[in-house]
């Protein structure tokens, strides 16, 4: 399968082609007051307002400045039959490769800090570098973030 | 042939001829005796049949032909219209709309219809006809179906030829024989056909125009016609069709045409009649022959898809954008020739944007429509008896709007005819017309649209509806007891709430008033009632122009920009420190006669950067939910404006004081912010 290649504190991550709708730069934000701190605003994408999350700060992973090559990838899933656009902010994103869905291994139990559960896999590239898969609905998994604004009140 | 690109044309159409067709039948029941209803219901019904044939609907079809056979009968004045006919008319009606939407929802559109074409079959038979002698009328009609078949005319037929001769055309009976060597008999035919049609009008074709399709005939077939033209033109025309052996061109007289017409006792009475829908259809150029056409009058339009609109609007709204920051350029660039043509752009792109806007608003009517039928079946269903009065219904409302007013009209009329509404007895009981009139009303007023559901029934019993209101502990005793009669009513869309005794199919669950007060809130519209008990009630609906444009009031905080609706703004103002006191540790300030408490909006968004201190003097805007008010306390008023509601997603749900978000014309995002969830 294919899936876009980008990079997030040093480390690569892939997600499958067919969910993400377009990428982007950087581009202004409008903060959201009293949402999660991982979700950094709306942007306003051809007229239409998109939520947008740091992936960094979504995985725990300390957060850093915005740099020419920080993009923001928006991705498009289903919740509960209802069509979902969110954007990602990632450090740089240029790539499109082919998987073998066989050379998908599971995932450690820790992944530099990150939670497994937002991983779907890890594949080996042919450079020897490791890719890792993310699962997009347990990213985007909105009861987390209900839990977590109950957990902050 | 990929049949799936002319589905939705098809399904469109189908819905429109039924539309009209159950218009129609309305007023045929008000009007039994009005042929040239039947006429345009036939044509309907004909070309319902015609497309459903293509699209290979067989159900669909073999229904609305049983529905043809009997409206012919009728506008032949073979068979008179009745209750029961129509009644079985409507049944039709409904198994077709069930049949299309199937087929919408990608269904076959099979169904079985057996009954309802056992009894159009029935009342084709005579089965049902309940005026005198009714097997004996019967027995002629099906007399003169064969008769039909074997060369005569009928009546109607007959009519239009007699009055076709006398406005100066020719009348001719045109018989072909096609060569016995020809293979494609239909398509010859077609072609015969086809010719006849561009030089006049078609009346009868011998056998049936269907049986010469598939090919039902030998080699011969006969074409009663019509033309301002030469008979000898048009028979070398014919026979210069090849595989056509030979034409025989009979001109007819008055005299002949008469020979020729078979008269029965039924016949006598259709005279009458018959003259009557004939003028009616010579007074229509092409009314000849019932056309399947699908309108009559060919209105200019064209069926655009929804989401076409939408993308055009988003493009639309970042021109707009891309226009601000060319003025900007322009005003600092200095050059005049830019200037102008920037200015002439603006002008330009303002009307551009008037239109879009437009393009938007659609006619009541599309709601409205299907009102008719349904008061008049809840009615019957009922046993009372109902009259609904529709004005306004070109009244223009924005599309999100009209998609989501229908259900709660629906329950308002519903409630109307099942509670308002007294039975026939209780009417005359109490002096009324037997007959109740429910108004469907429609306008404009201002930046509003009205509508009005208004009834001459029972109106609303205050005693009755507080002491239920008091039963389910909506209110105390002494809070009813204060209550204005206006306040009263509105009890009847608290949740929960119903004083029906039973609970019918229509209505009584306590389920439905209240949500149709949140739907027309959630709409930004407001529902109220008045009644005068005996005299009737009204139901009163106000809804903004449109739904994705508010005005607003920008306001500063810290860095960010936020919209409040100005709809919720009671007032804006200025407050000196020293003017806040305390209740209870909530910051209050004094407002007209109270005090109203006081929000810091700057640190309930934790604004980066915001800070209460040292301002002697802070910037209000008074809110208001219901009867309840706050000030909250911003750094600055920018401005009003118009914006465009835009919609933050599905991600991001729950959001506190947040009811979506708007582009500003620099393209940055702002909040627009929900003042109810400020107010407790």
């Amino acid at each position: 399968m294919k899936v876009i290649l980008f990079t997030l504190a040093n480390e690569h991550y892939g997600v499958e082609v067919d969910k993400v709708r377009t990428i982007e730069r950087m581009m202004p934000l409008t903060r959201v007051p009293k949402t999660p701190p991982f979700v950094k605003g709306v942007i306003n994408l051809r007229g239409v307002v998109i939520p947008v999350i740091d992936l960094r700060g979504r995985f725990n992973l300390p957060e850093s400045d915005y740099t020419d090559n920080t993009r923001i990838i928006i991705v498009a899933v289903k919740d509960a039959s209802k069509q979902m656009e969110v954007g990602l902010i990632v450090d740089s994103a240029n790539d499109v490769i082919d998987i073998d869905s066989d050379r998908i291994e599971e995932p450690p139990e820790l992944v530099g800090g990150i939670r497994a559960k937002y991983l779907r896999g890890v594949a080996k590239l042919k450079d020897d570098r490791l890719l890792v898969l993310i699962n997009l609905e347990e990213v985007l998994n909105k009861s987390e973030i209900v839990q977590l604004e109950q957990f902050e009140a | 042939m990929d049949m799936n690109q002319y589905l939705s044309m098809f399904i469109d159409e189908s819905r429109e001829h039924l539309q009209a067709m159950n218009d129609n039948m309305l007023a045929l029941e008000a009007d039994p005796k009005n042929v040239g209803i039947v006429q345009v219901i036939f044509r309907s019904a004909h070309t319902l049949k015609g497309m459903s044939a293509t699209m290979g609907f067989d159900d669909v079809a073999s229904l609305t032909h049983e529905m043809e056979n009997v409206l012919d009968l009728v506008r032949n004045s073979k068979l008179e219209m009745n209750s029961s006919i129509i009644d079985v008319l409507f049944k039709s009606l409904d198994a077709l709309e069930a049949m299309i939407q199937d087929i919408e929802a990608g269904g076959t559109g099979k169904a079985d219809v057996s009954s309802i074409v056992a009894a159009l079959k029935s009342i084709e038979s005579g089965d049902y006809v309940k005026s005198g002698g009714t097997s004996a009328t019967g027995a002629q009609m099906s007399a003169q179906r064969s008769e039909n078949l074997a060369g005569a005319l009928d009546s109607y037929q007959h009519s239009v030829l007699v009055q076709s001769l006398q406005s100066g055309c020719h009348a001719l009976r045109i018989e072909v024989d096609l060569e016995r060597t020809c293979v494609m008999k239909a398509a010859r035919a077609f072609m015969v056909f086809n010719l006849l049609e561009q030089n006049g009008e078609v009346v009868k074709a011998e056998p049936a125009v269907e049986d010469i399709e598939q090919e039902k005939f030998d080699f011969t077939f006969a074409v009663y016609f019509v033309t301002r033209g030469e008979p000898d033109t048009l028979k070398s025309m014919i026979e210069n069709i090849s595989e056509v052996e030979s034409v025989r061109v009979l001109v007819l007289t008055e005299q002949s045409l008469n020979e020729m017409f078979v008269r029965t006792q039924a016949d006598a009475a259709a005279q009458a009649a018959a003259p009557a829908s004939a003028v009616q259809e010579t007074k229509n150029e092409e009314g000849i022959r019932p056309k399947a056409a699908g309108g009559g009058a060919v209105s200019r339009t064209i069926r655009v898809d929804i989401d076409r609109l939408d993308v055009l609007m988003n493009l639309f709204s970042e021109l707009l954008i891309d226009r601000v920051r060319l003025e900007q350029l322009a005003s600092e660039i200095r050059r005049n020739d830019l200037i102008e043509t920037i200015e002439h752009m603006s002008r330009v792109s303002s009307d551009l944007q008037n239109i879009v806007m437009k393009l938007r608003m659609v006619p009541v009517e599309t709601v409205f429509n299907r009102f008719p039928r349904m008061v008049r079946d809840l009615a019957k269903s009922l046993g009372k008896k109902v009259d609904l009065v529709v004005t306004g219904a070109e009244t223009e409302l924005d599309r999100t709007v009209i998609d989501e007013i229908g259900d709660p009209l629906v329950h308002m009329l519903r409630n109307s005819v099942d509670h308002g509404i007294e039975t026939v007895e209780e009417r005359l009981a109490a002096g009324k017309p037997e007959t109740g009139t429910v108004h469907l009303r429609a306008f404009h007023s201002g930046n509003h649209v009205f509508i009005e559901i208004e009834d001459d029934g029972r109106g609303i019993n205050r005693d009755k509806v507080l002491s239920t209101a008091v039963r389910k502990g909506i209110v105390s005793p002494e809070q009813g007891a204060a209550m204005k009669d206006e306040e009263v009513y509105l009890l009847l869309f608290a949740p929960g709430f119903s004083t029906a005794d039973k609970i019918s199919d229509i209505s009584g669950r306590g389920v439905g008033l209240d949500v149709v007060k949140s739907k027309i809130e959630s709409l930004g519209g407001q529902v109220s009632i008045q009644s005068k008990p005996g005299e009737g009630t009204k139901f009163s609906v106000q809804l903004p122009l449109t739904l994705s444009i508010i005005s607003a009031l920008l306001v500063r905080l810290g860095n960010e920009k936020y919209a409040i609706p100005l709809s919720s703004i009671v007032e804006t103002s200025a407050i000196r420190q020293d003017a806040v006191r305390h209740v209870h540790g909530t910051p209050v300030i004094d407002f007209r006669e109270g005090i109203i408490p006081l929000v810091s909006l700057g640190e309930l968004f934790e604004v980066p950067g915001y800070s209460a201190e040292g301002k002697t003097e802070t910037e209000i805007v008074i809110v208001r939910k219901g009867d309840k008010m706050a000030a909250l306390m911003v750094d600055e008023f920018i401005g009003q404006q118009e914006i465009v509601l835009k919609s933050l997603g599905h991600y991001l749900t729950n959001l506190f004081a947040i009811s979506g978000a708007t582009i500003l014309g620099d393209g940055q995002v702002a909040l627009i912010v929900d003042t109810n969830a400020l107010i407790k």
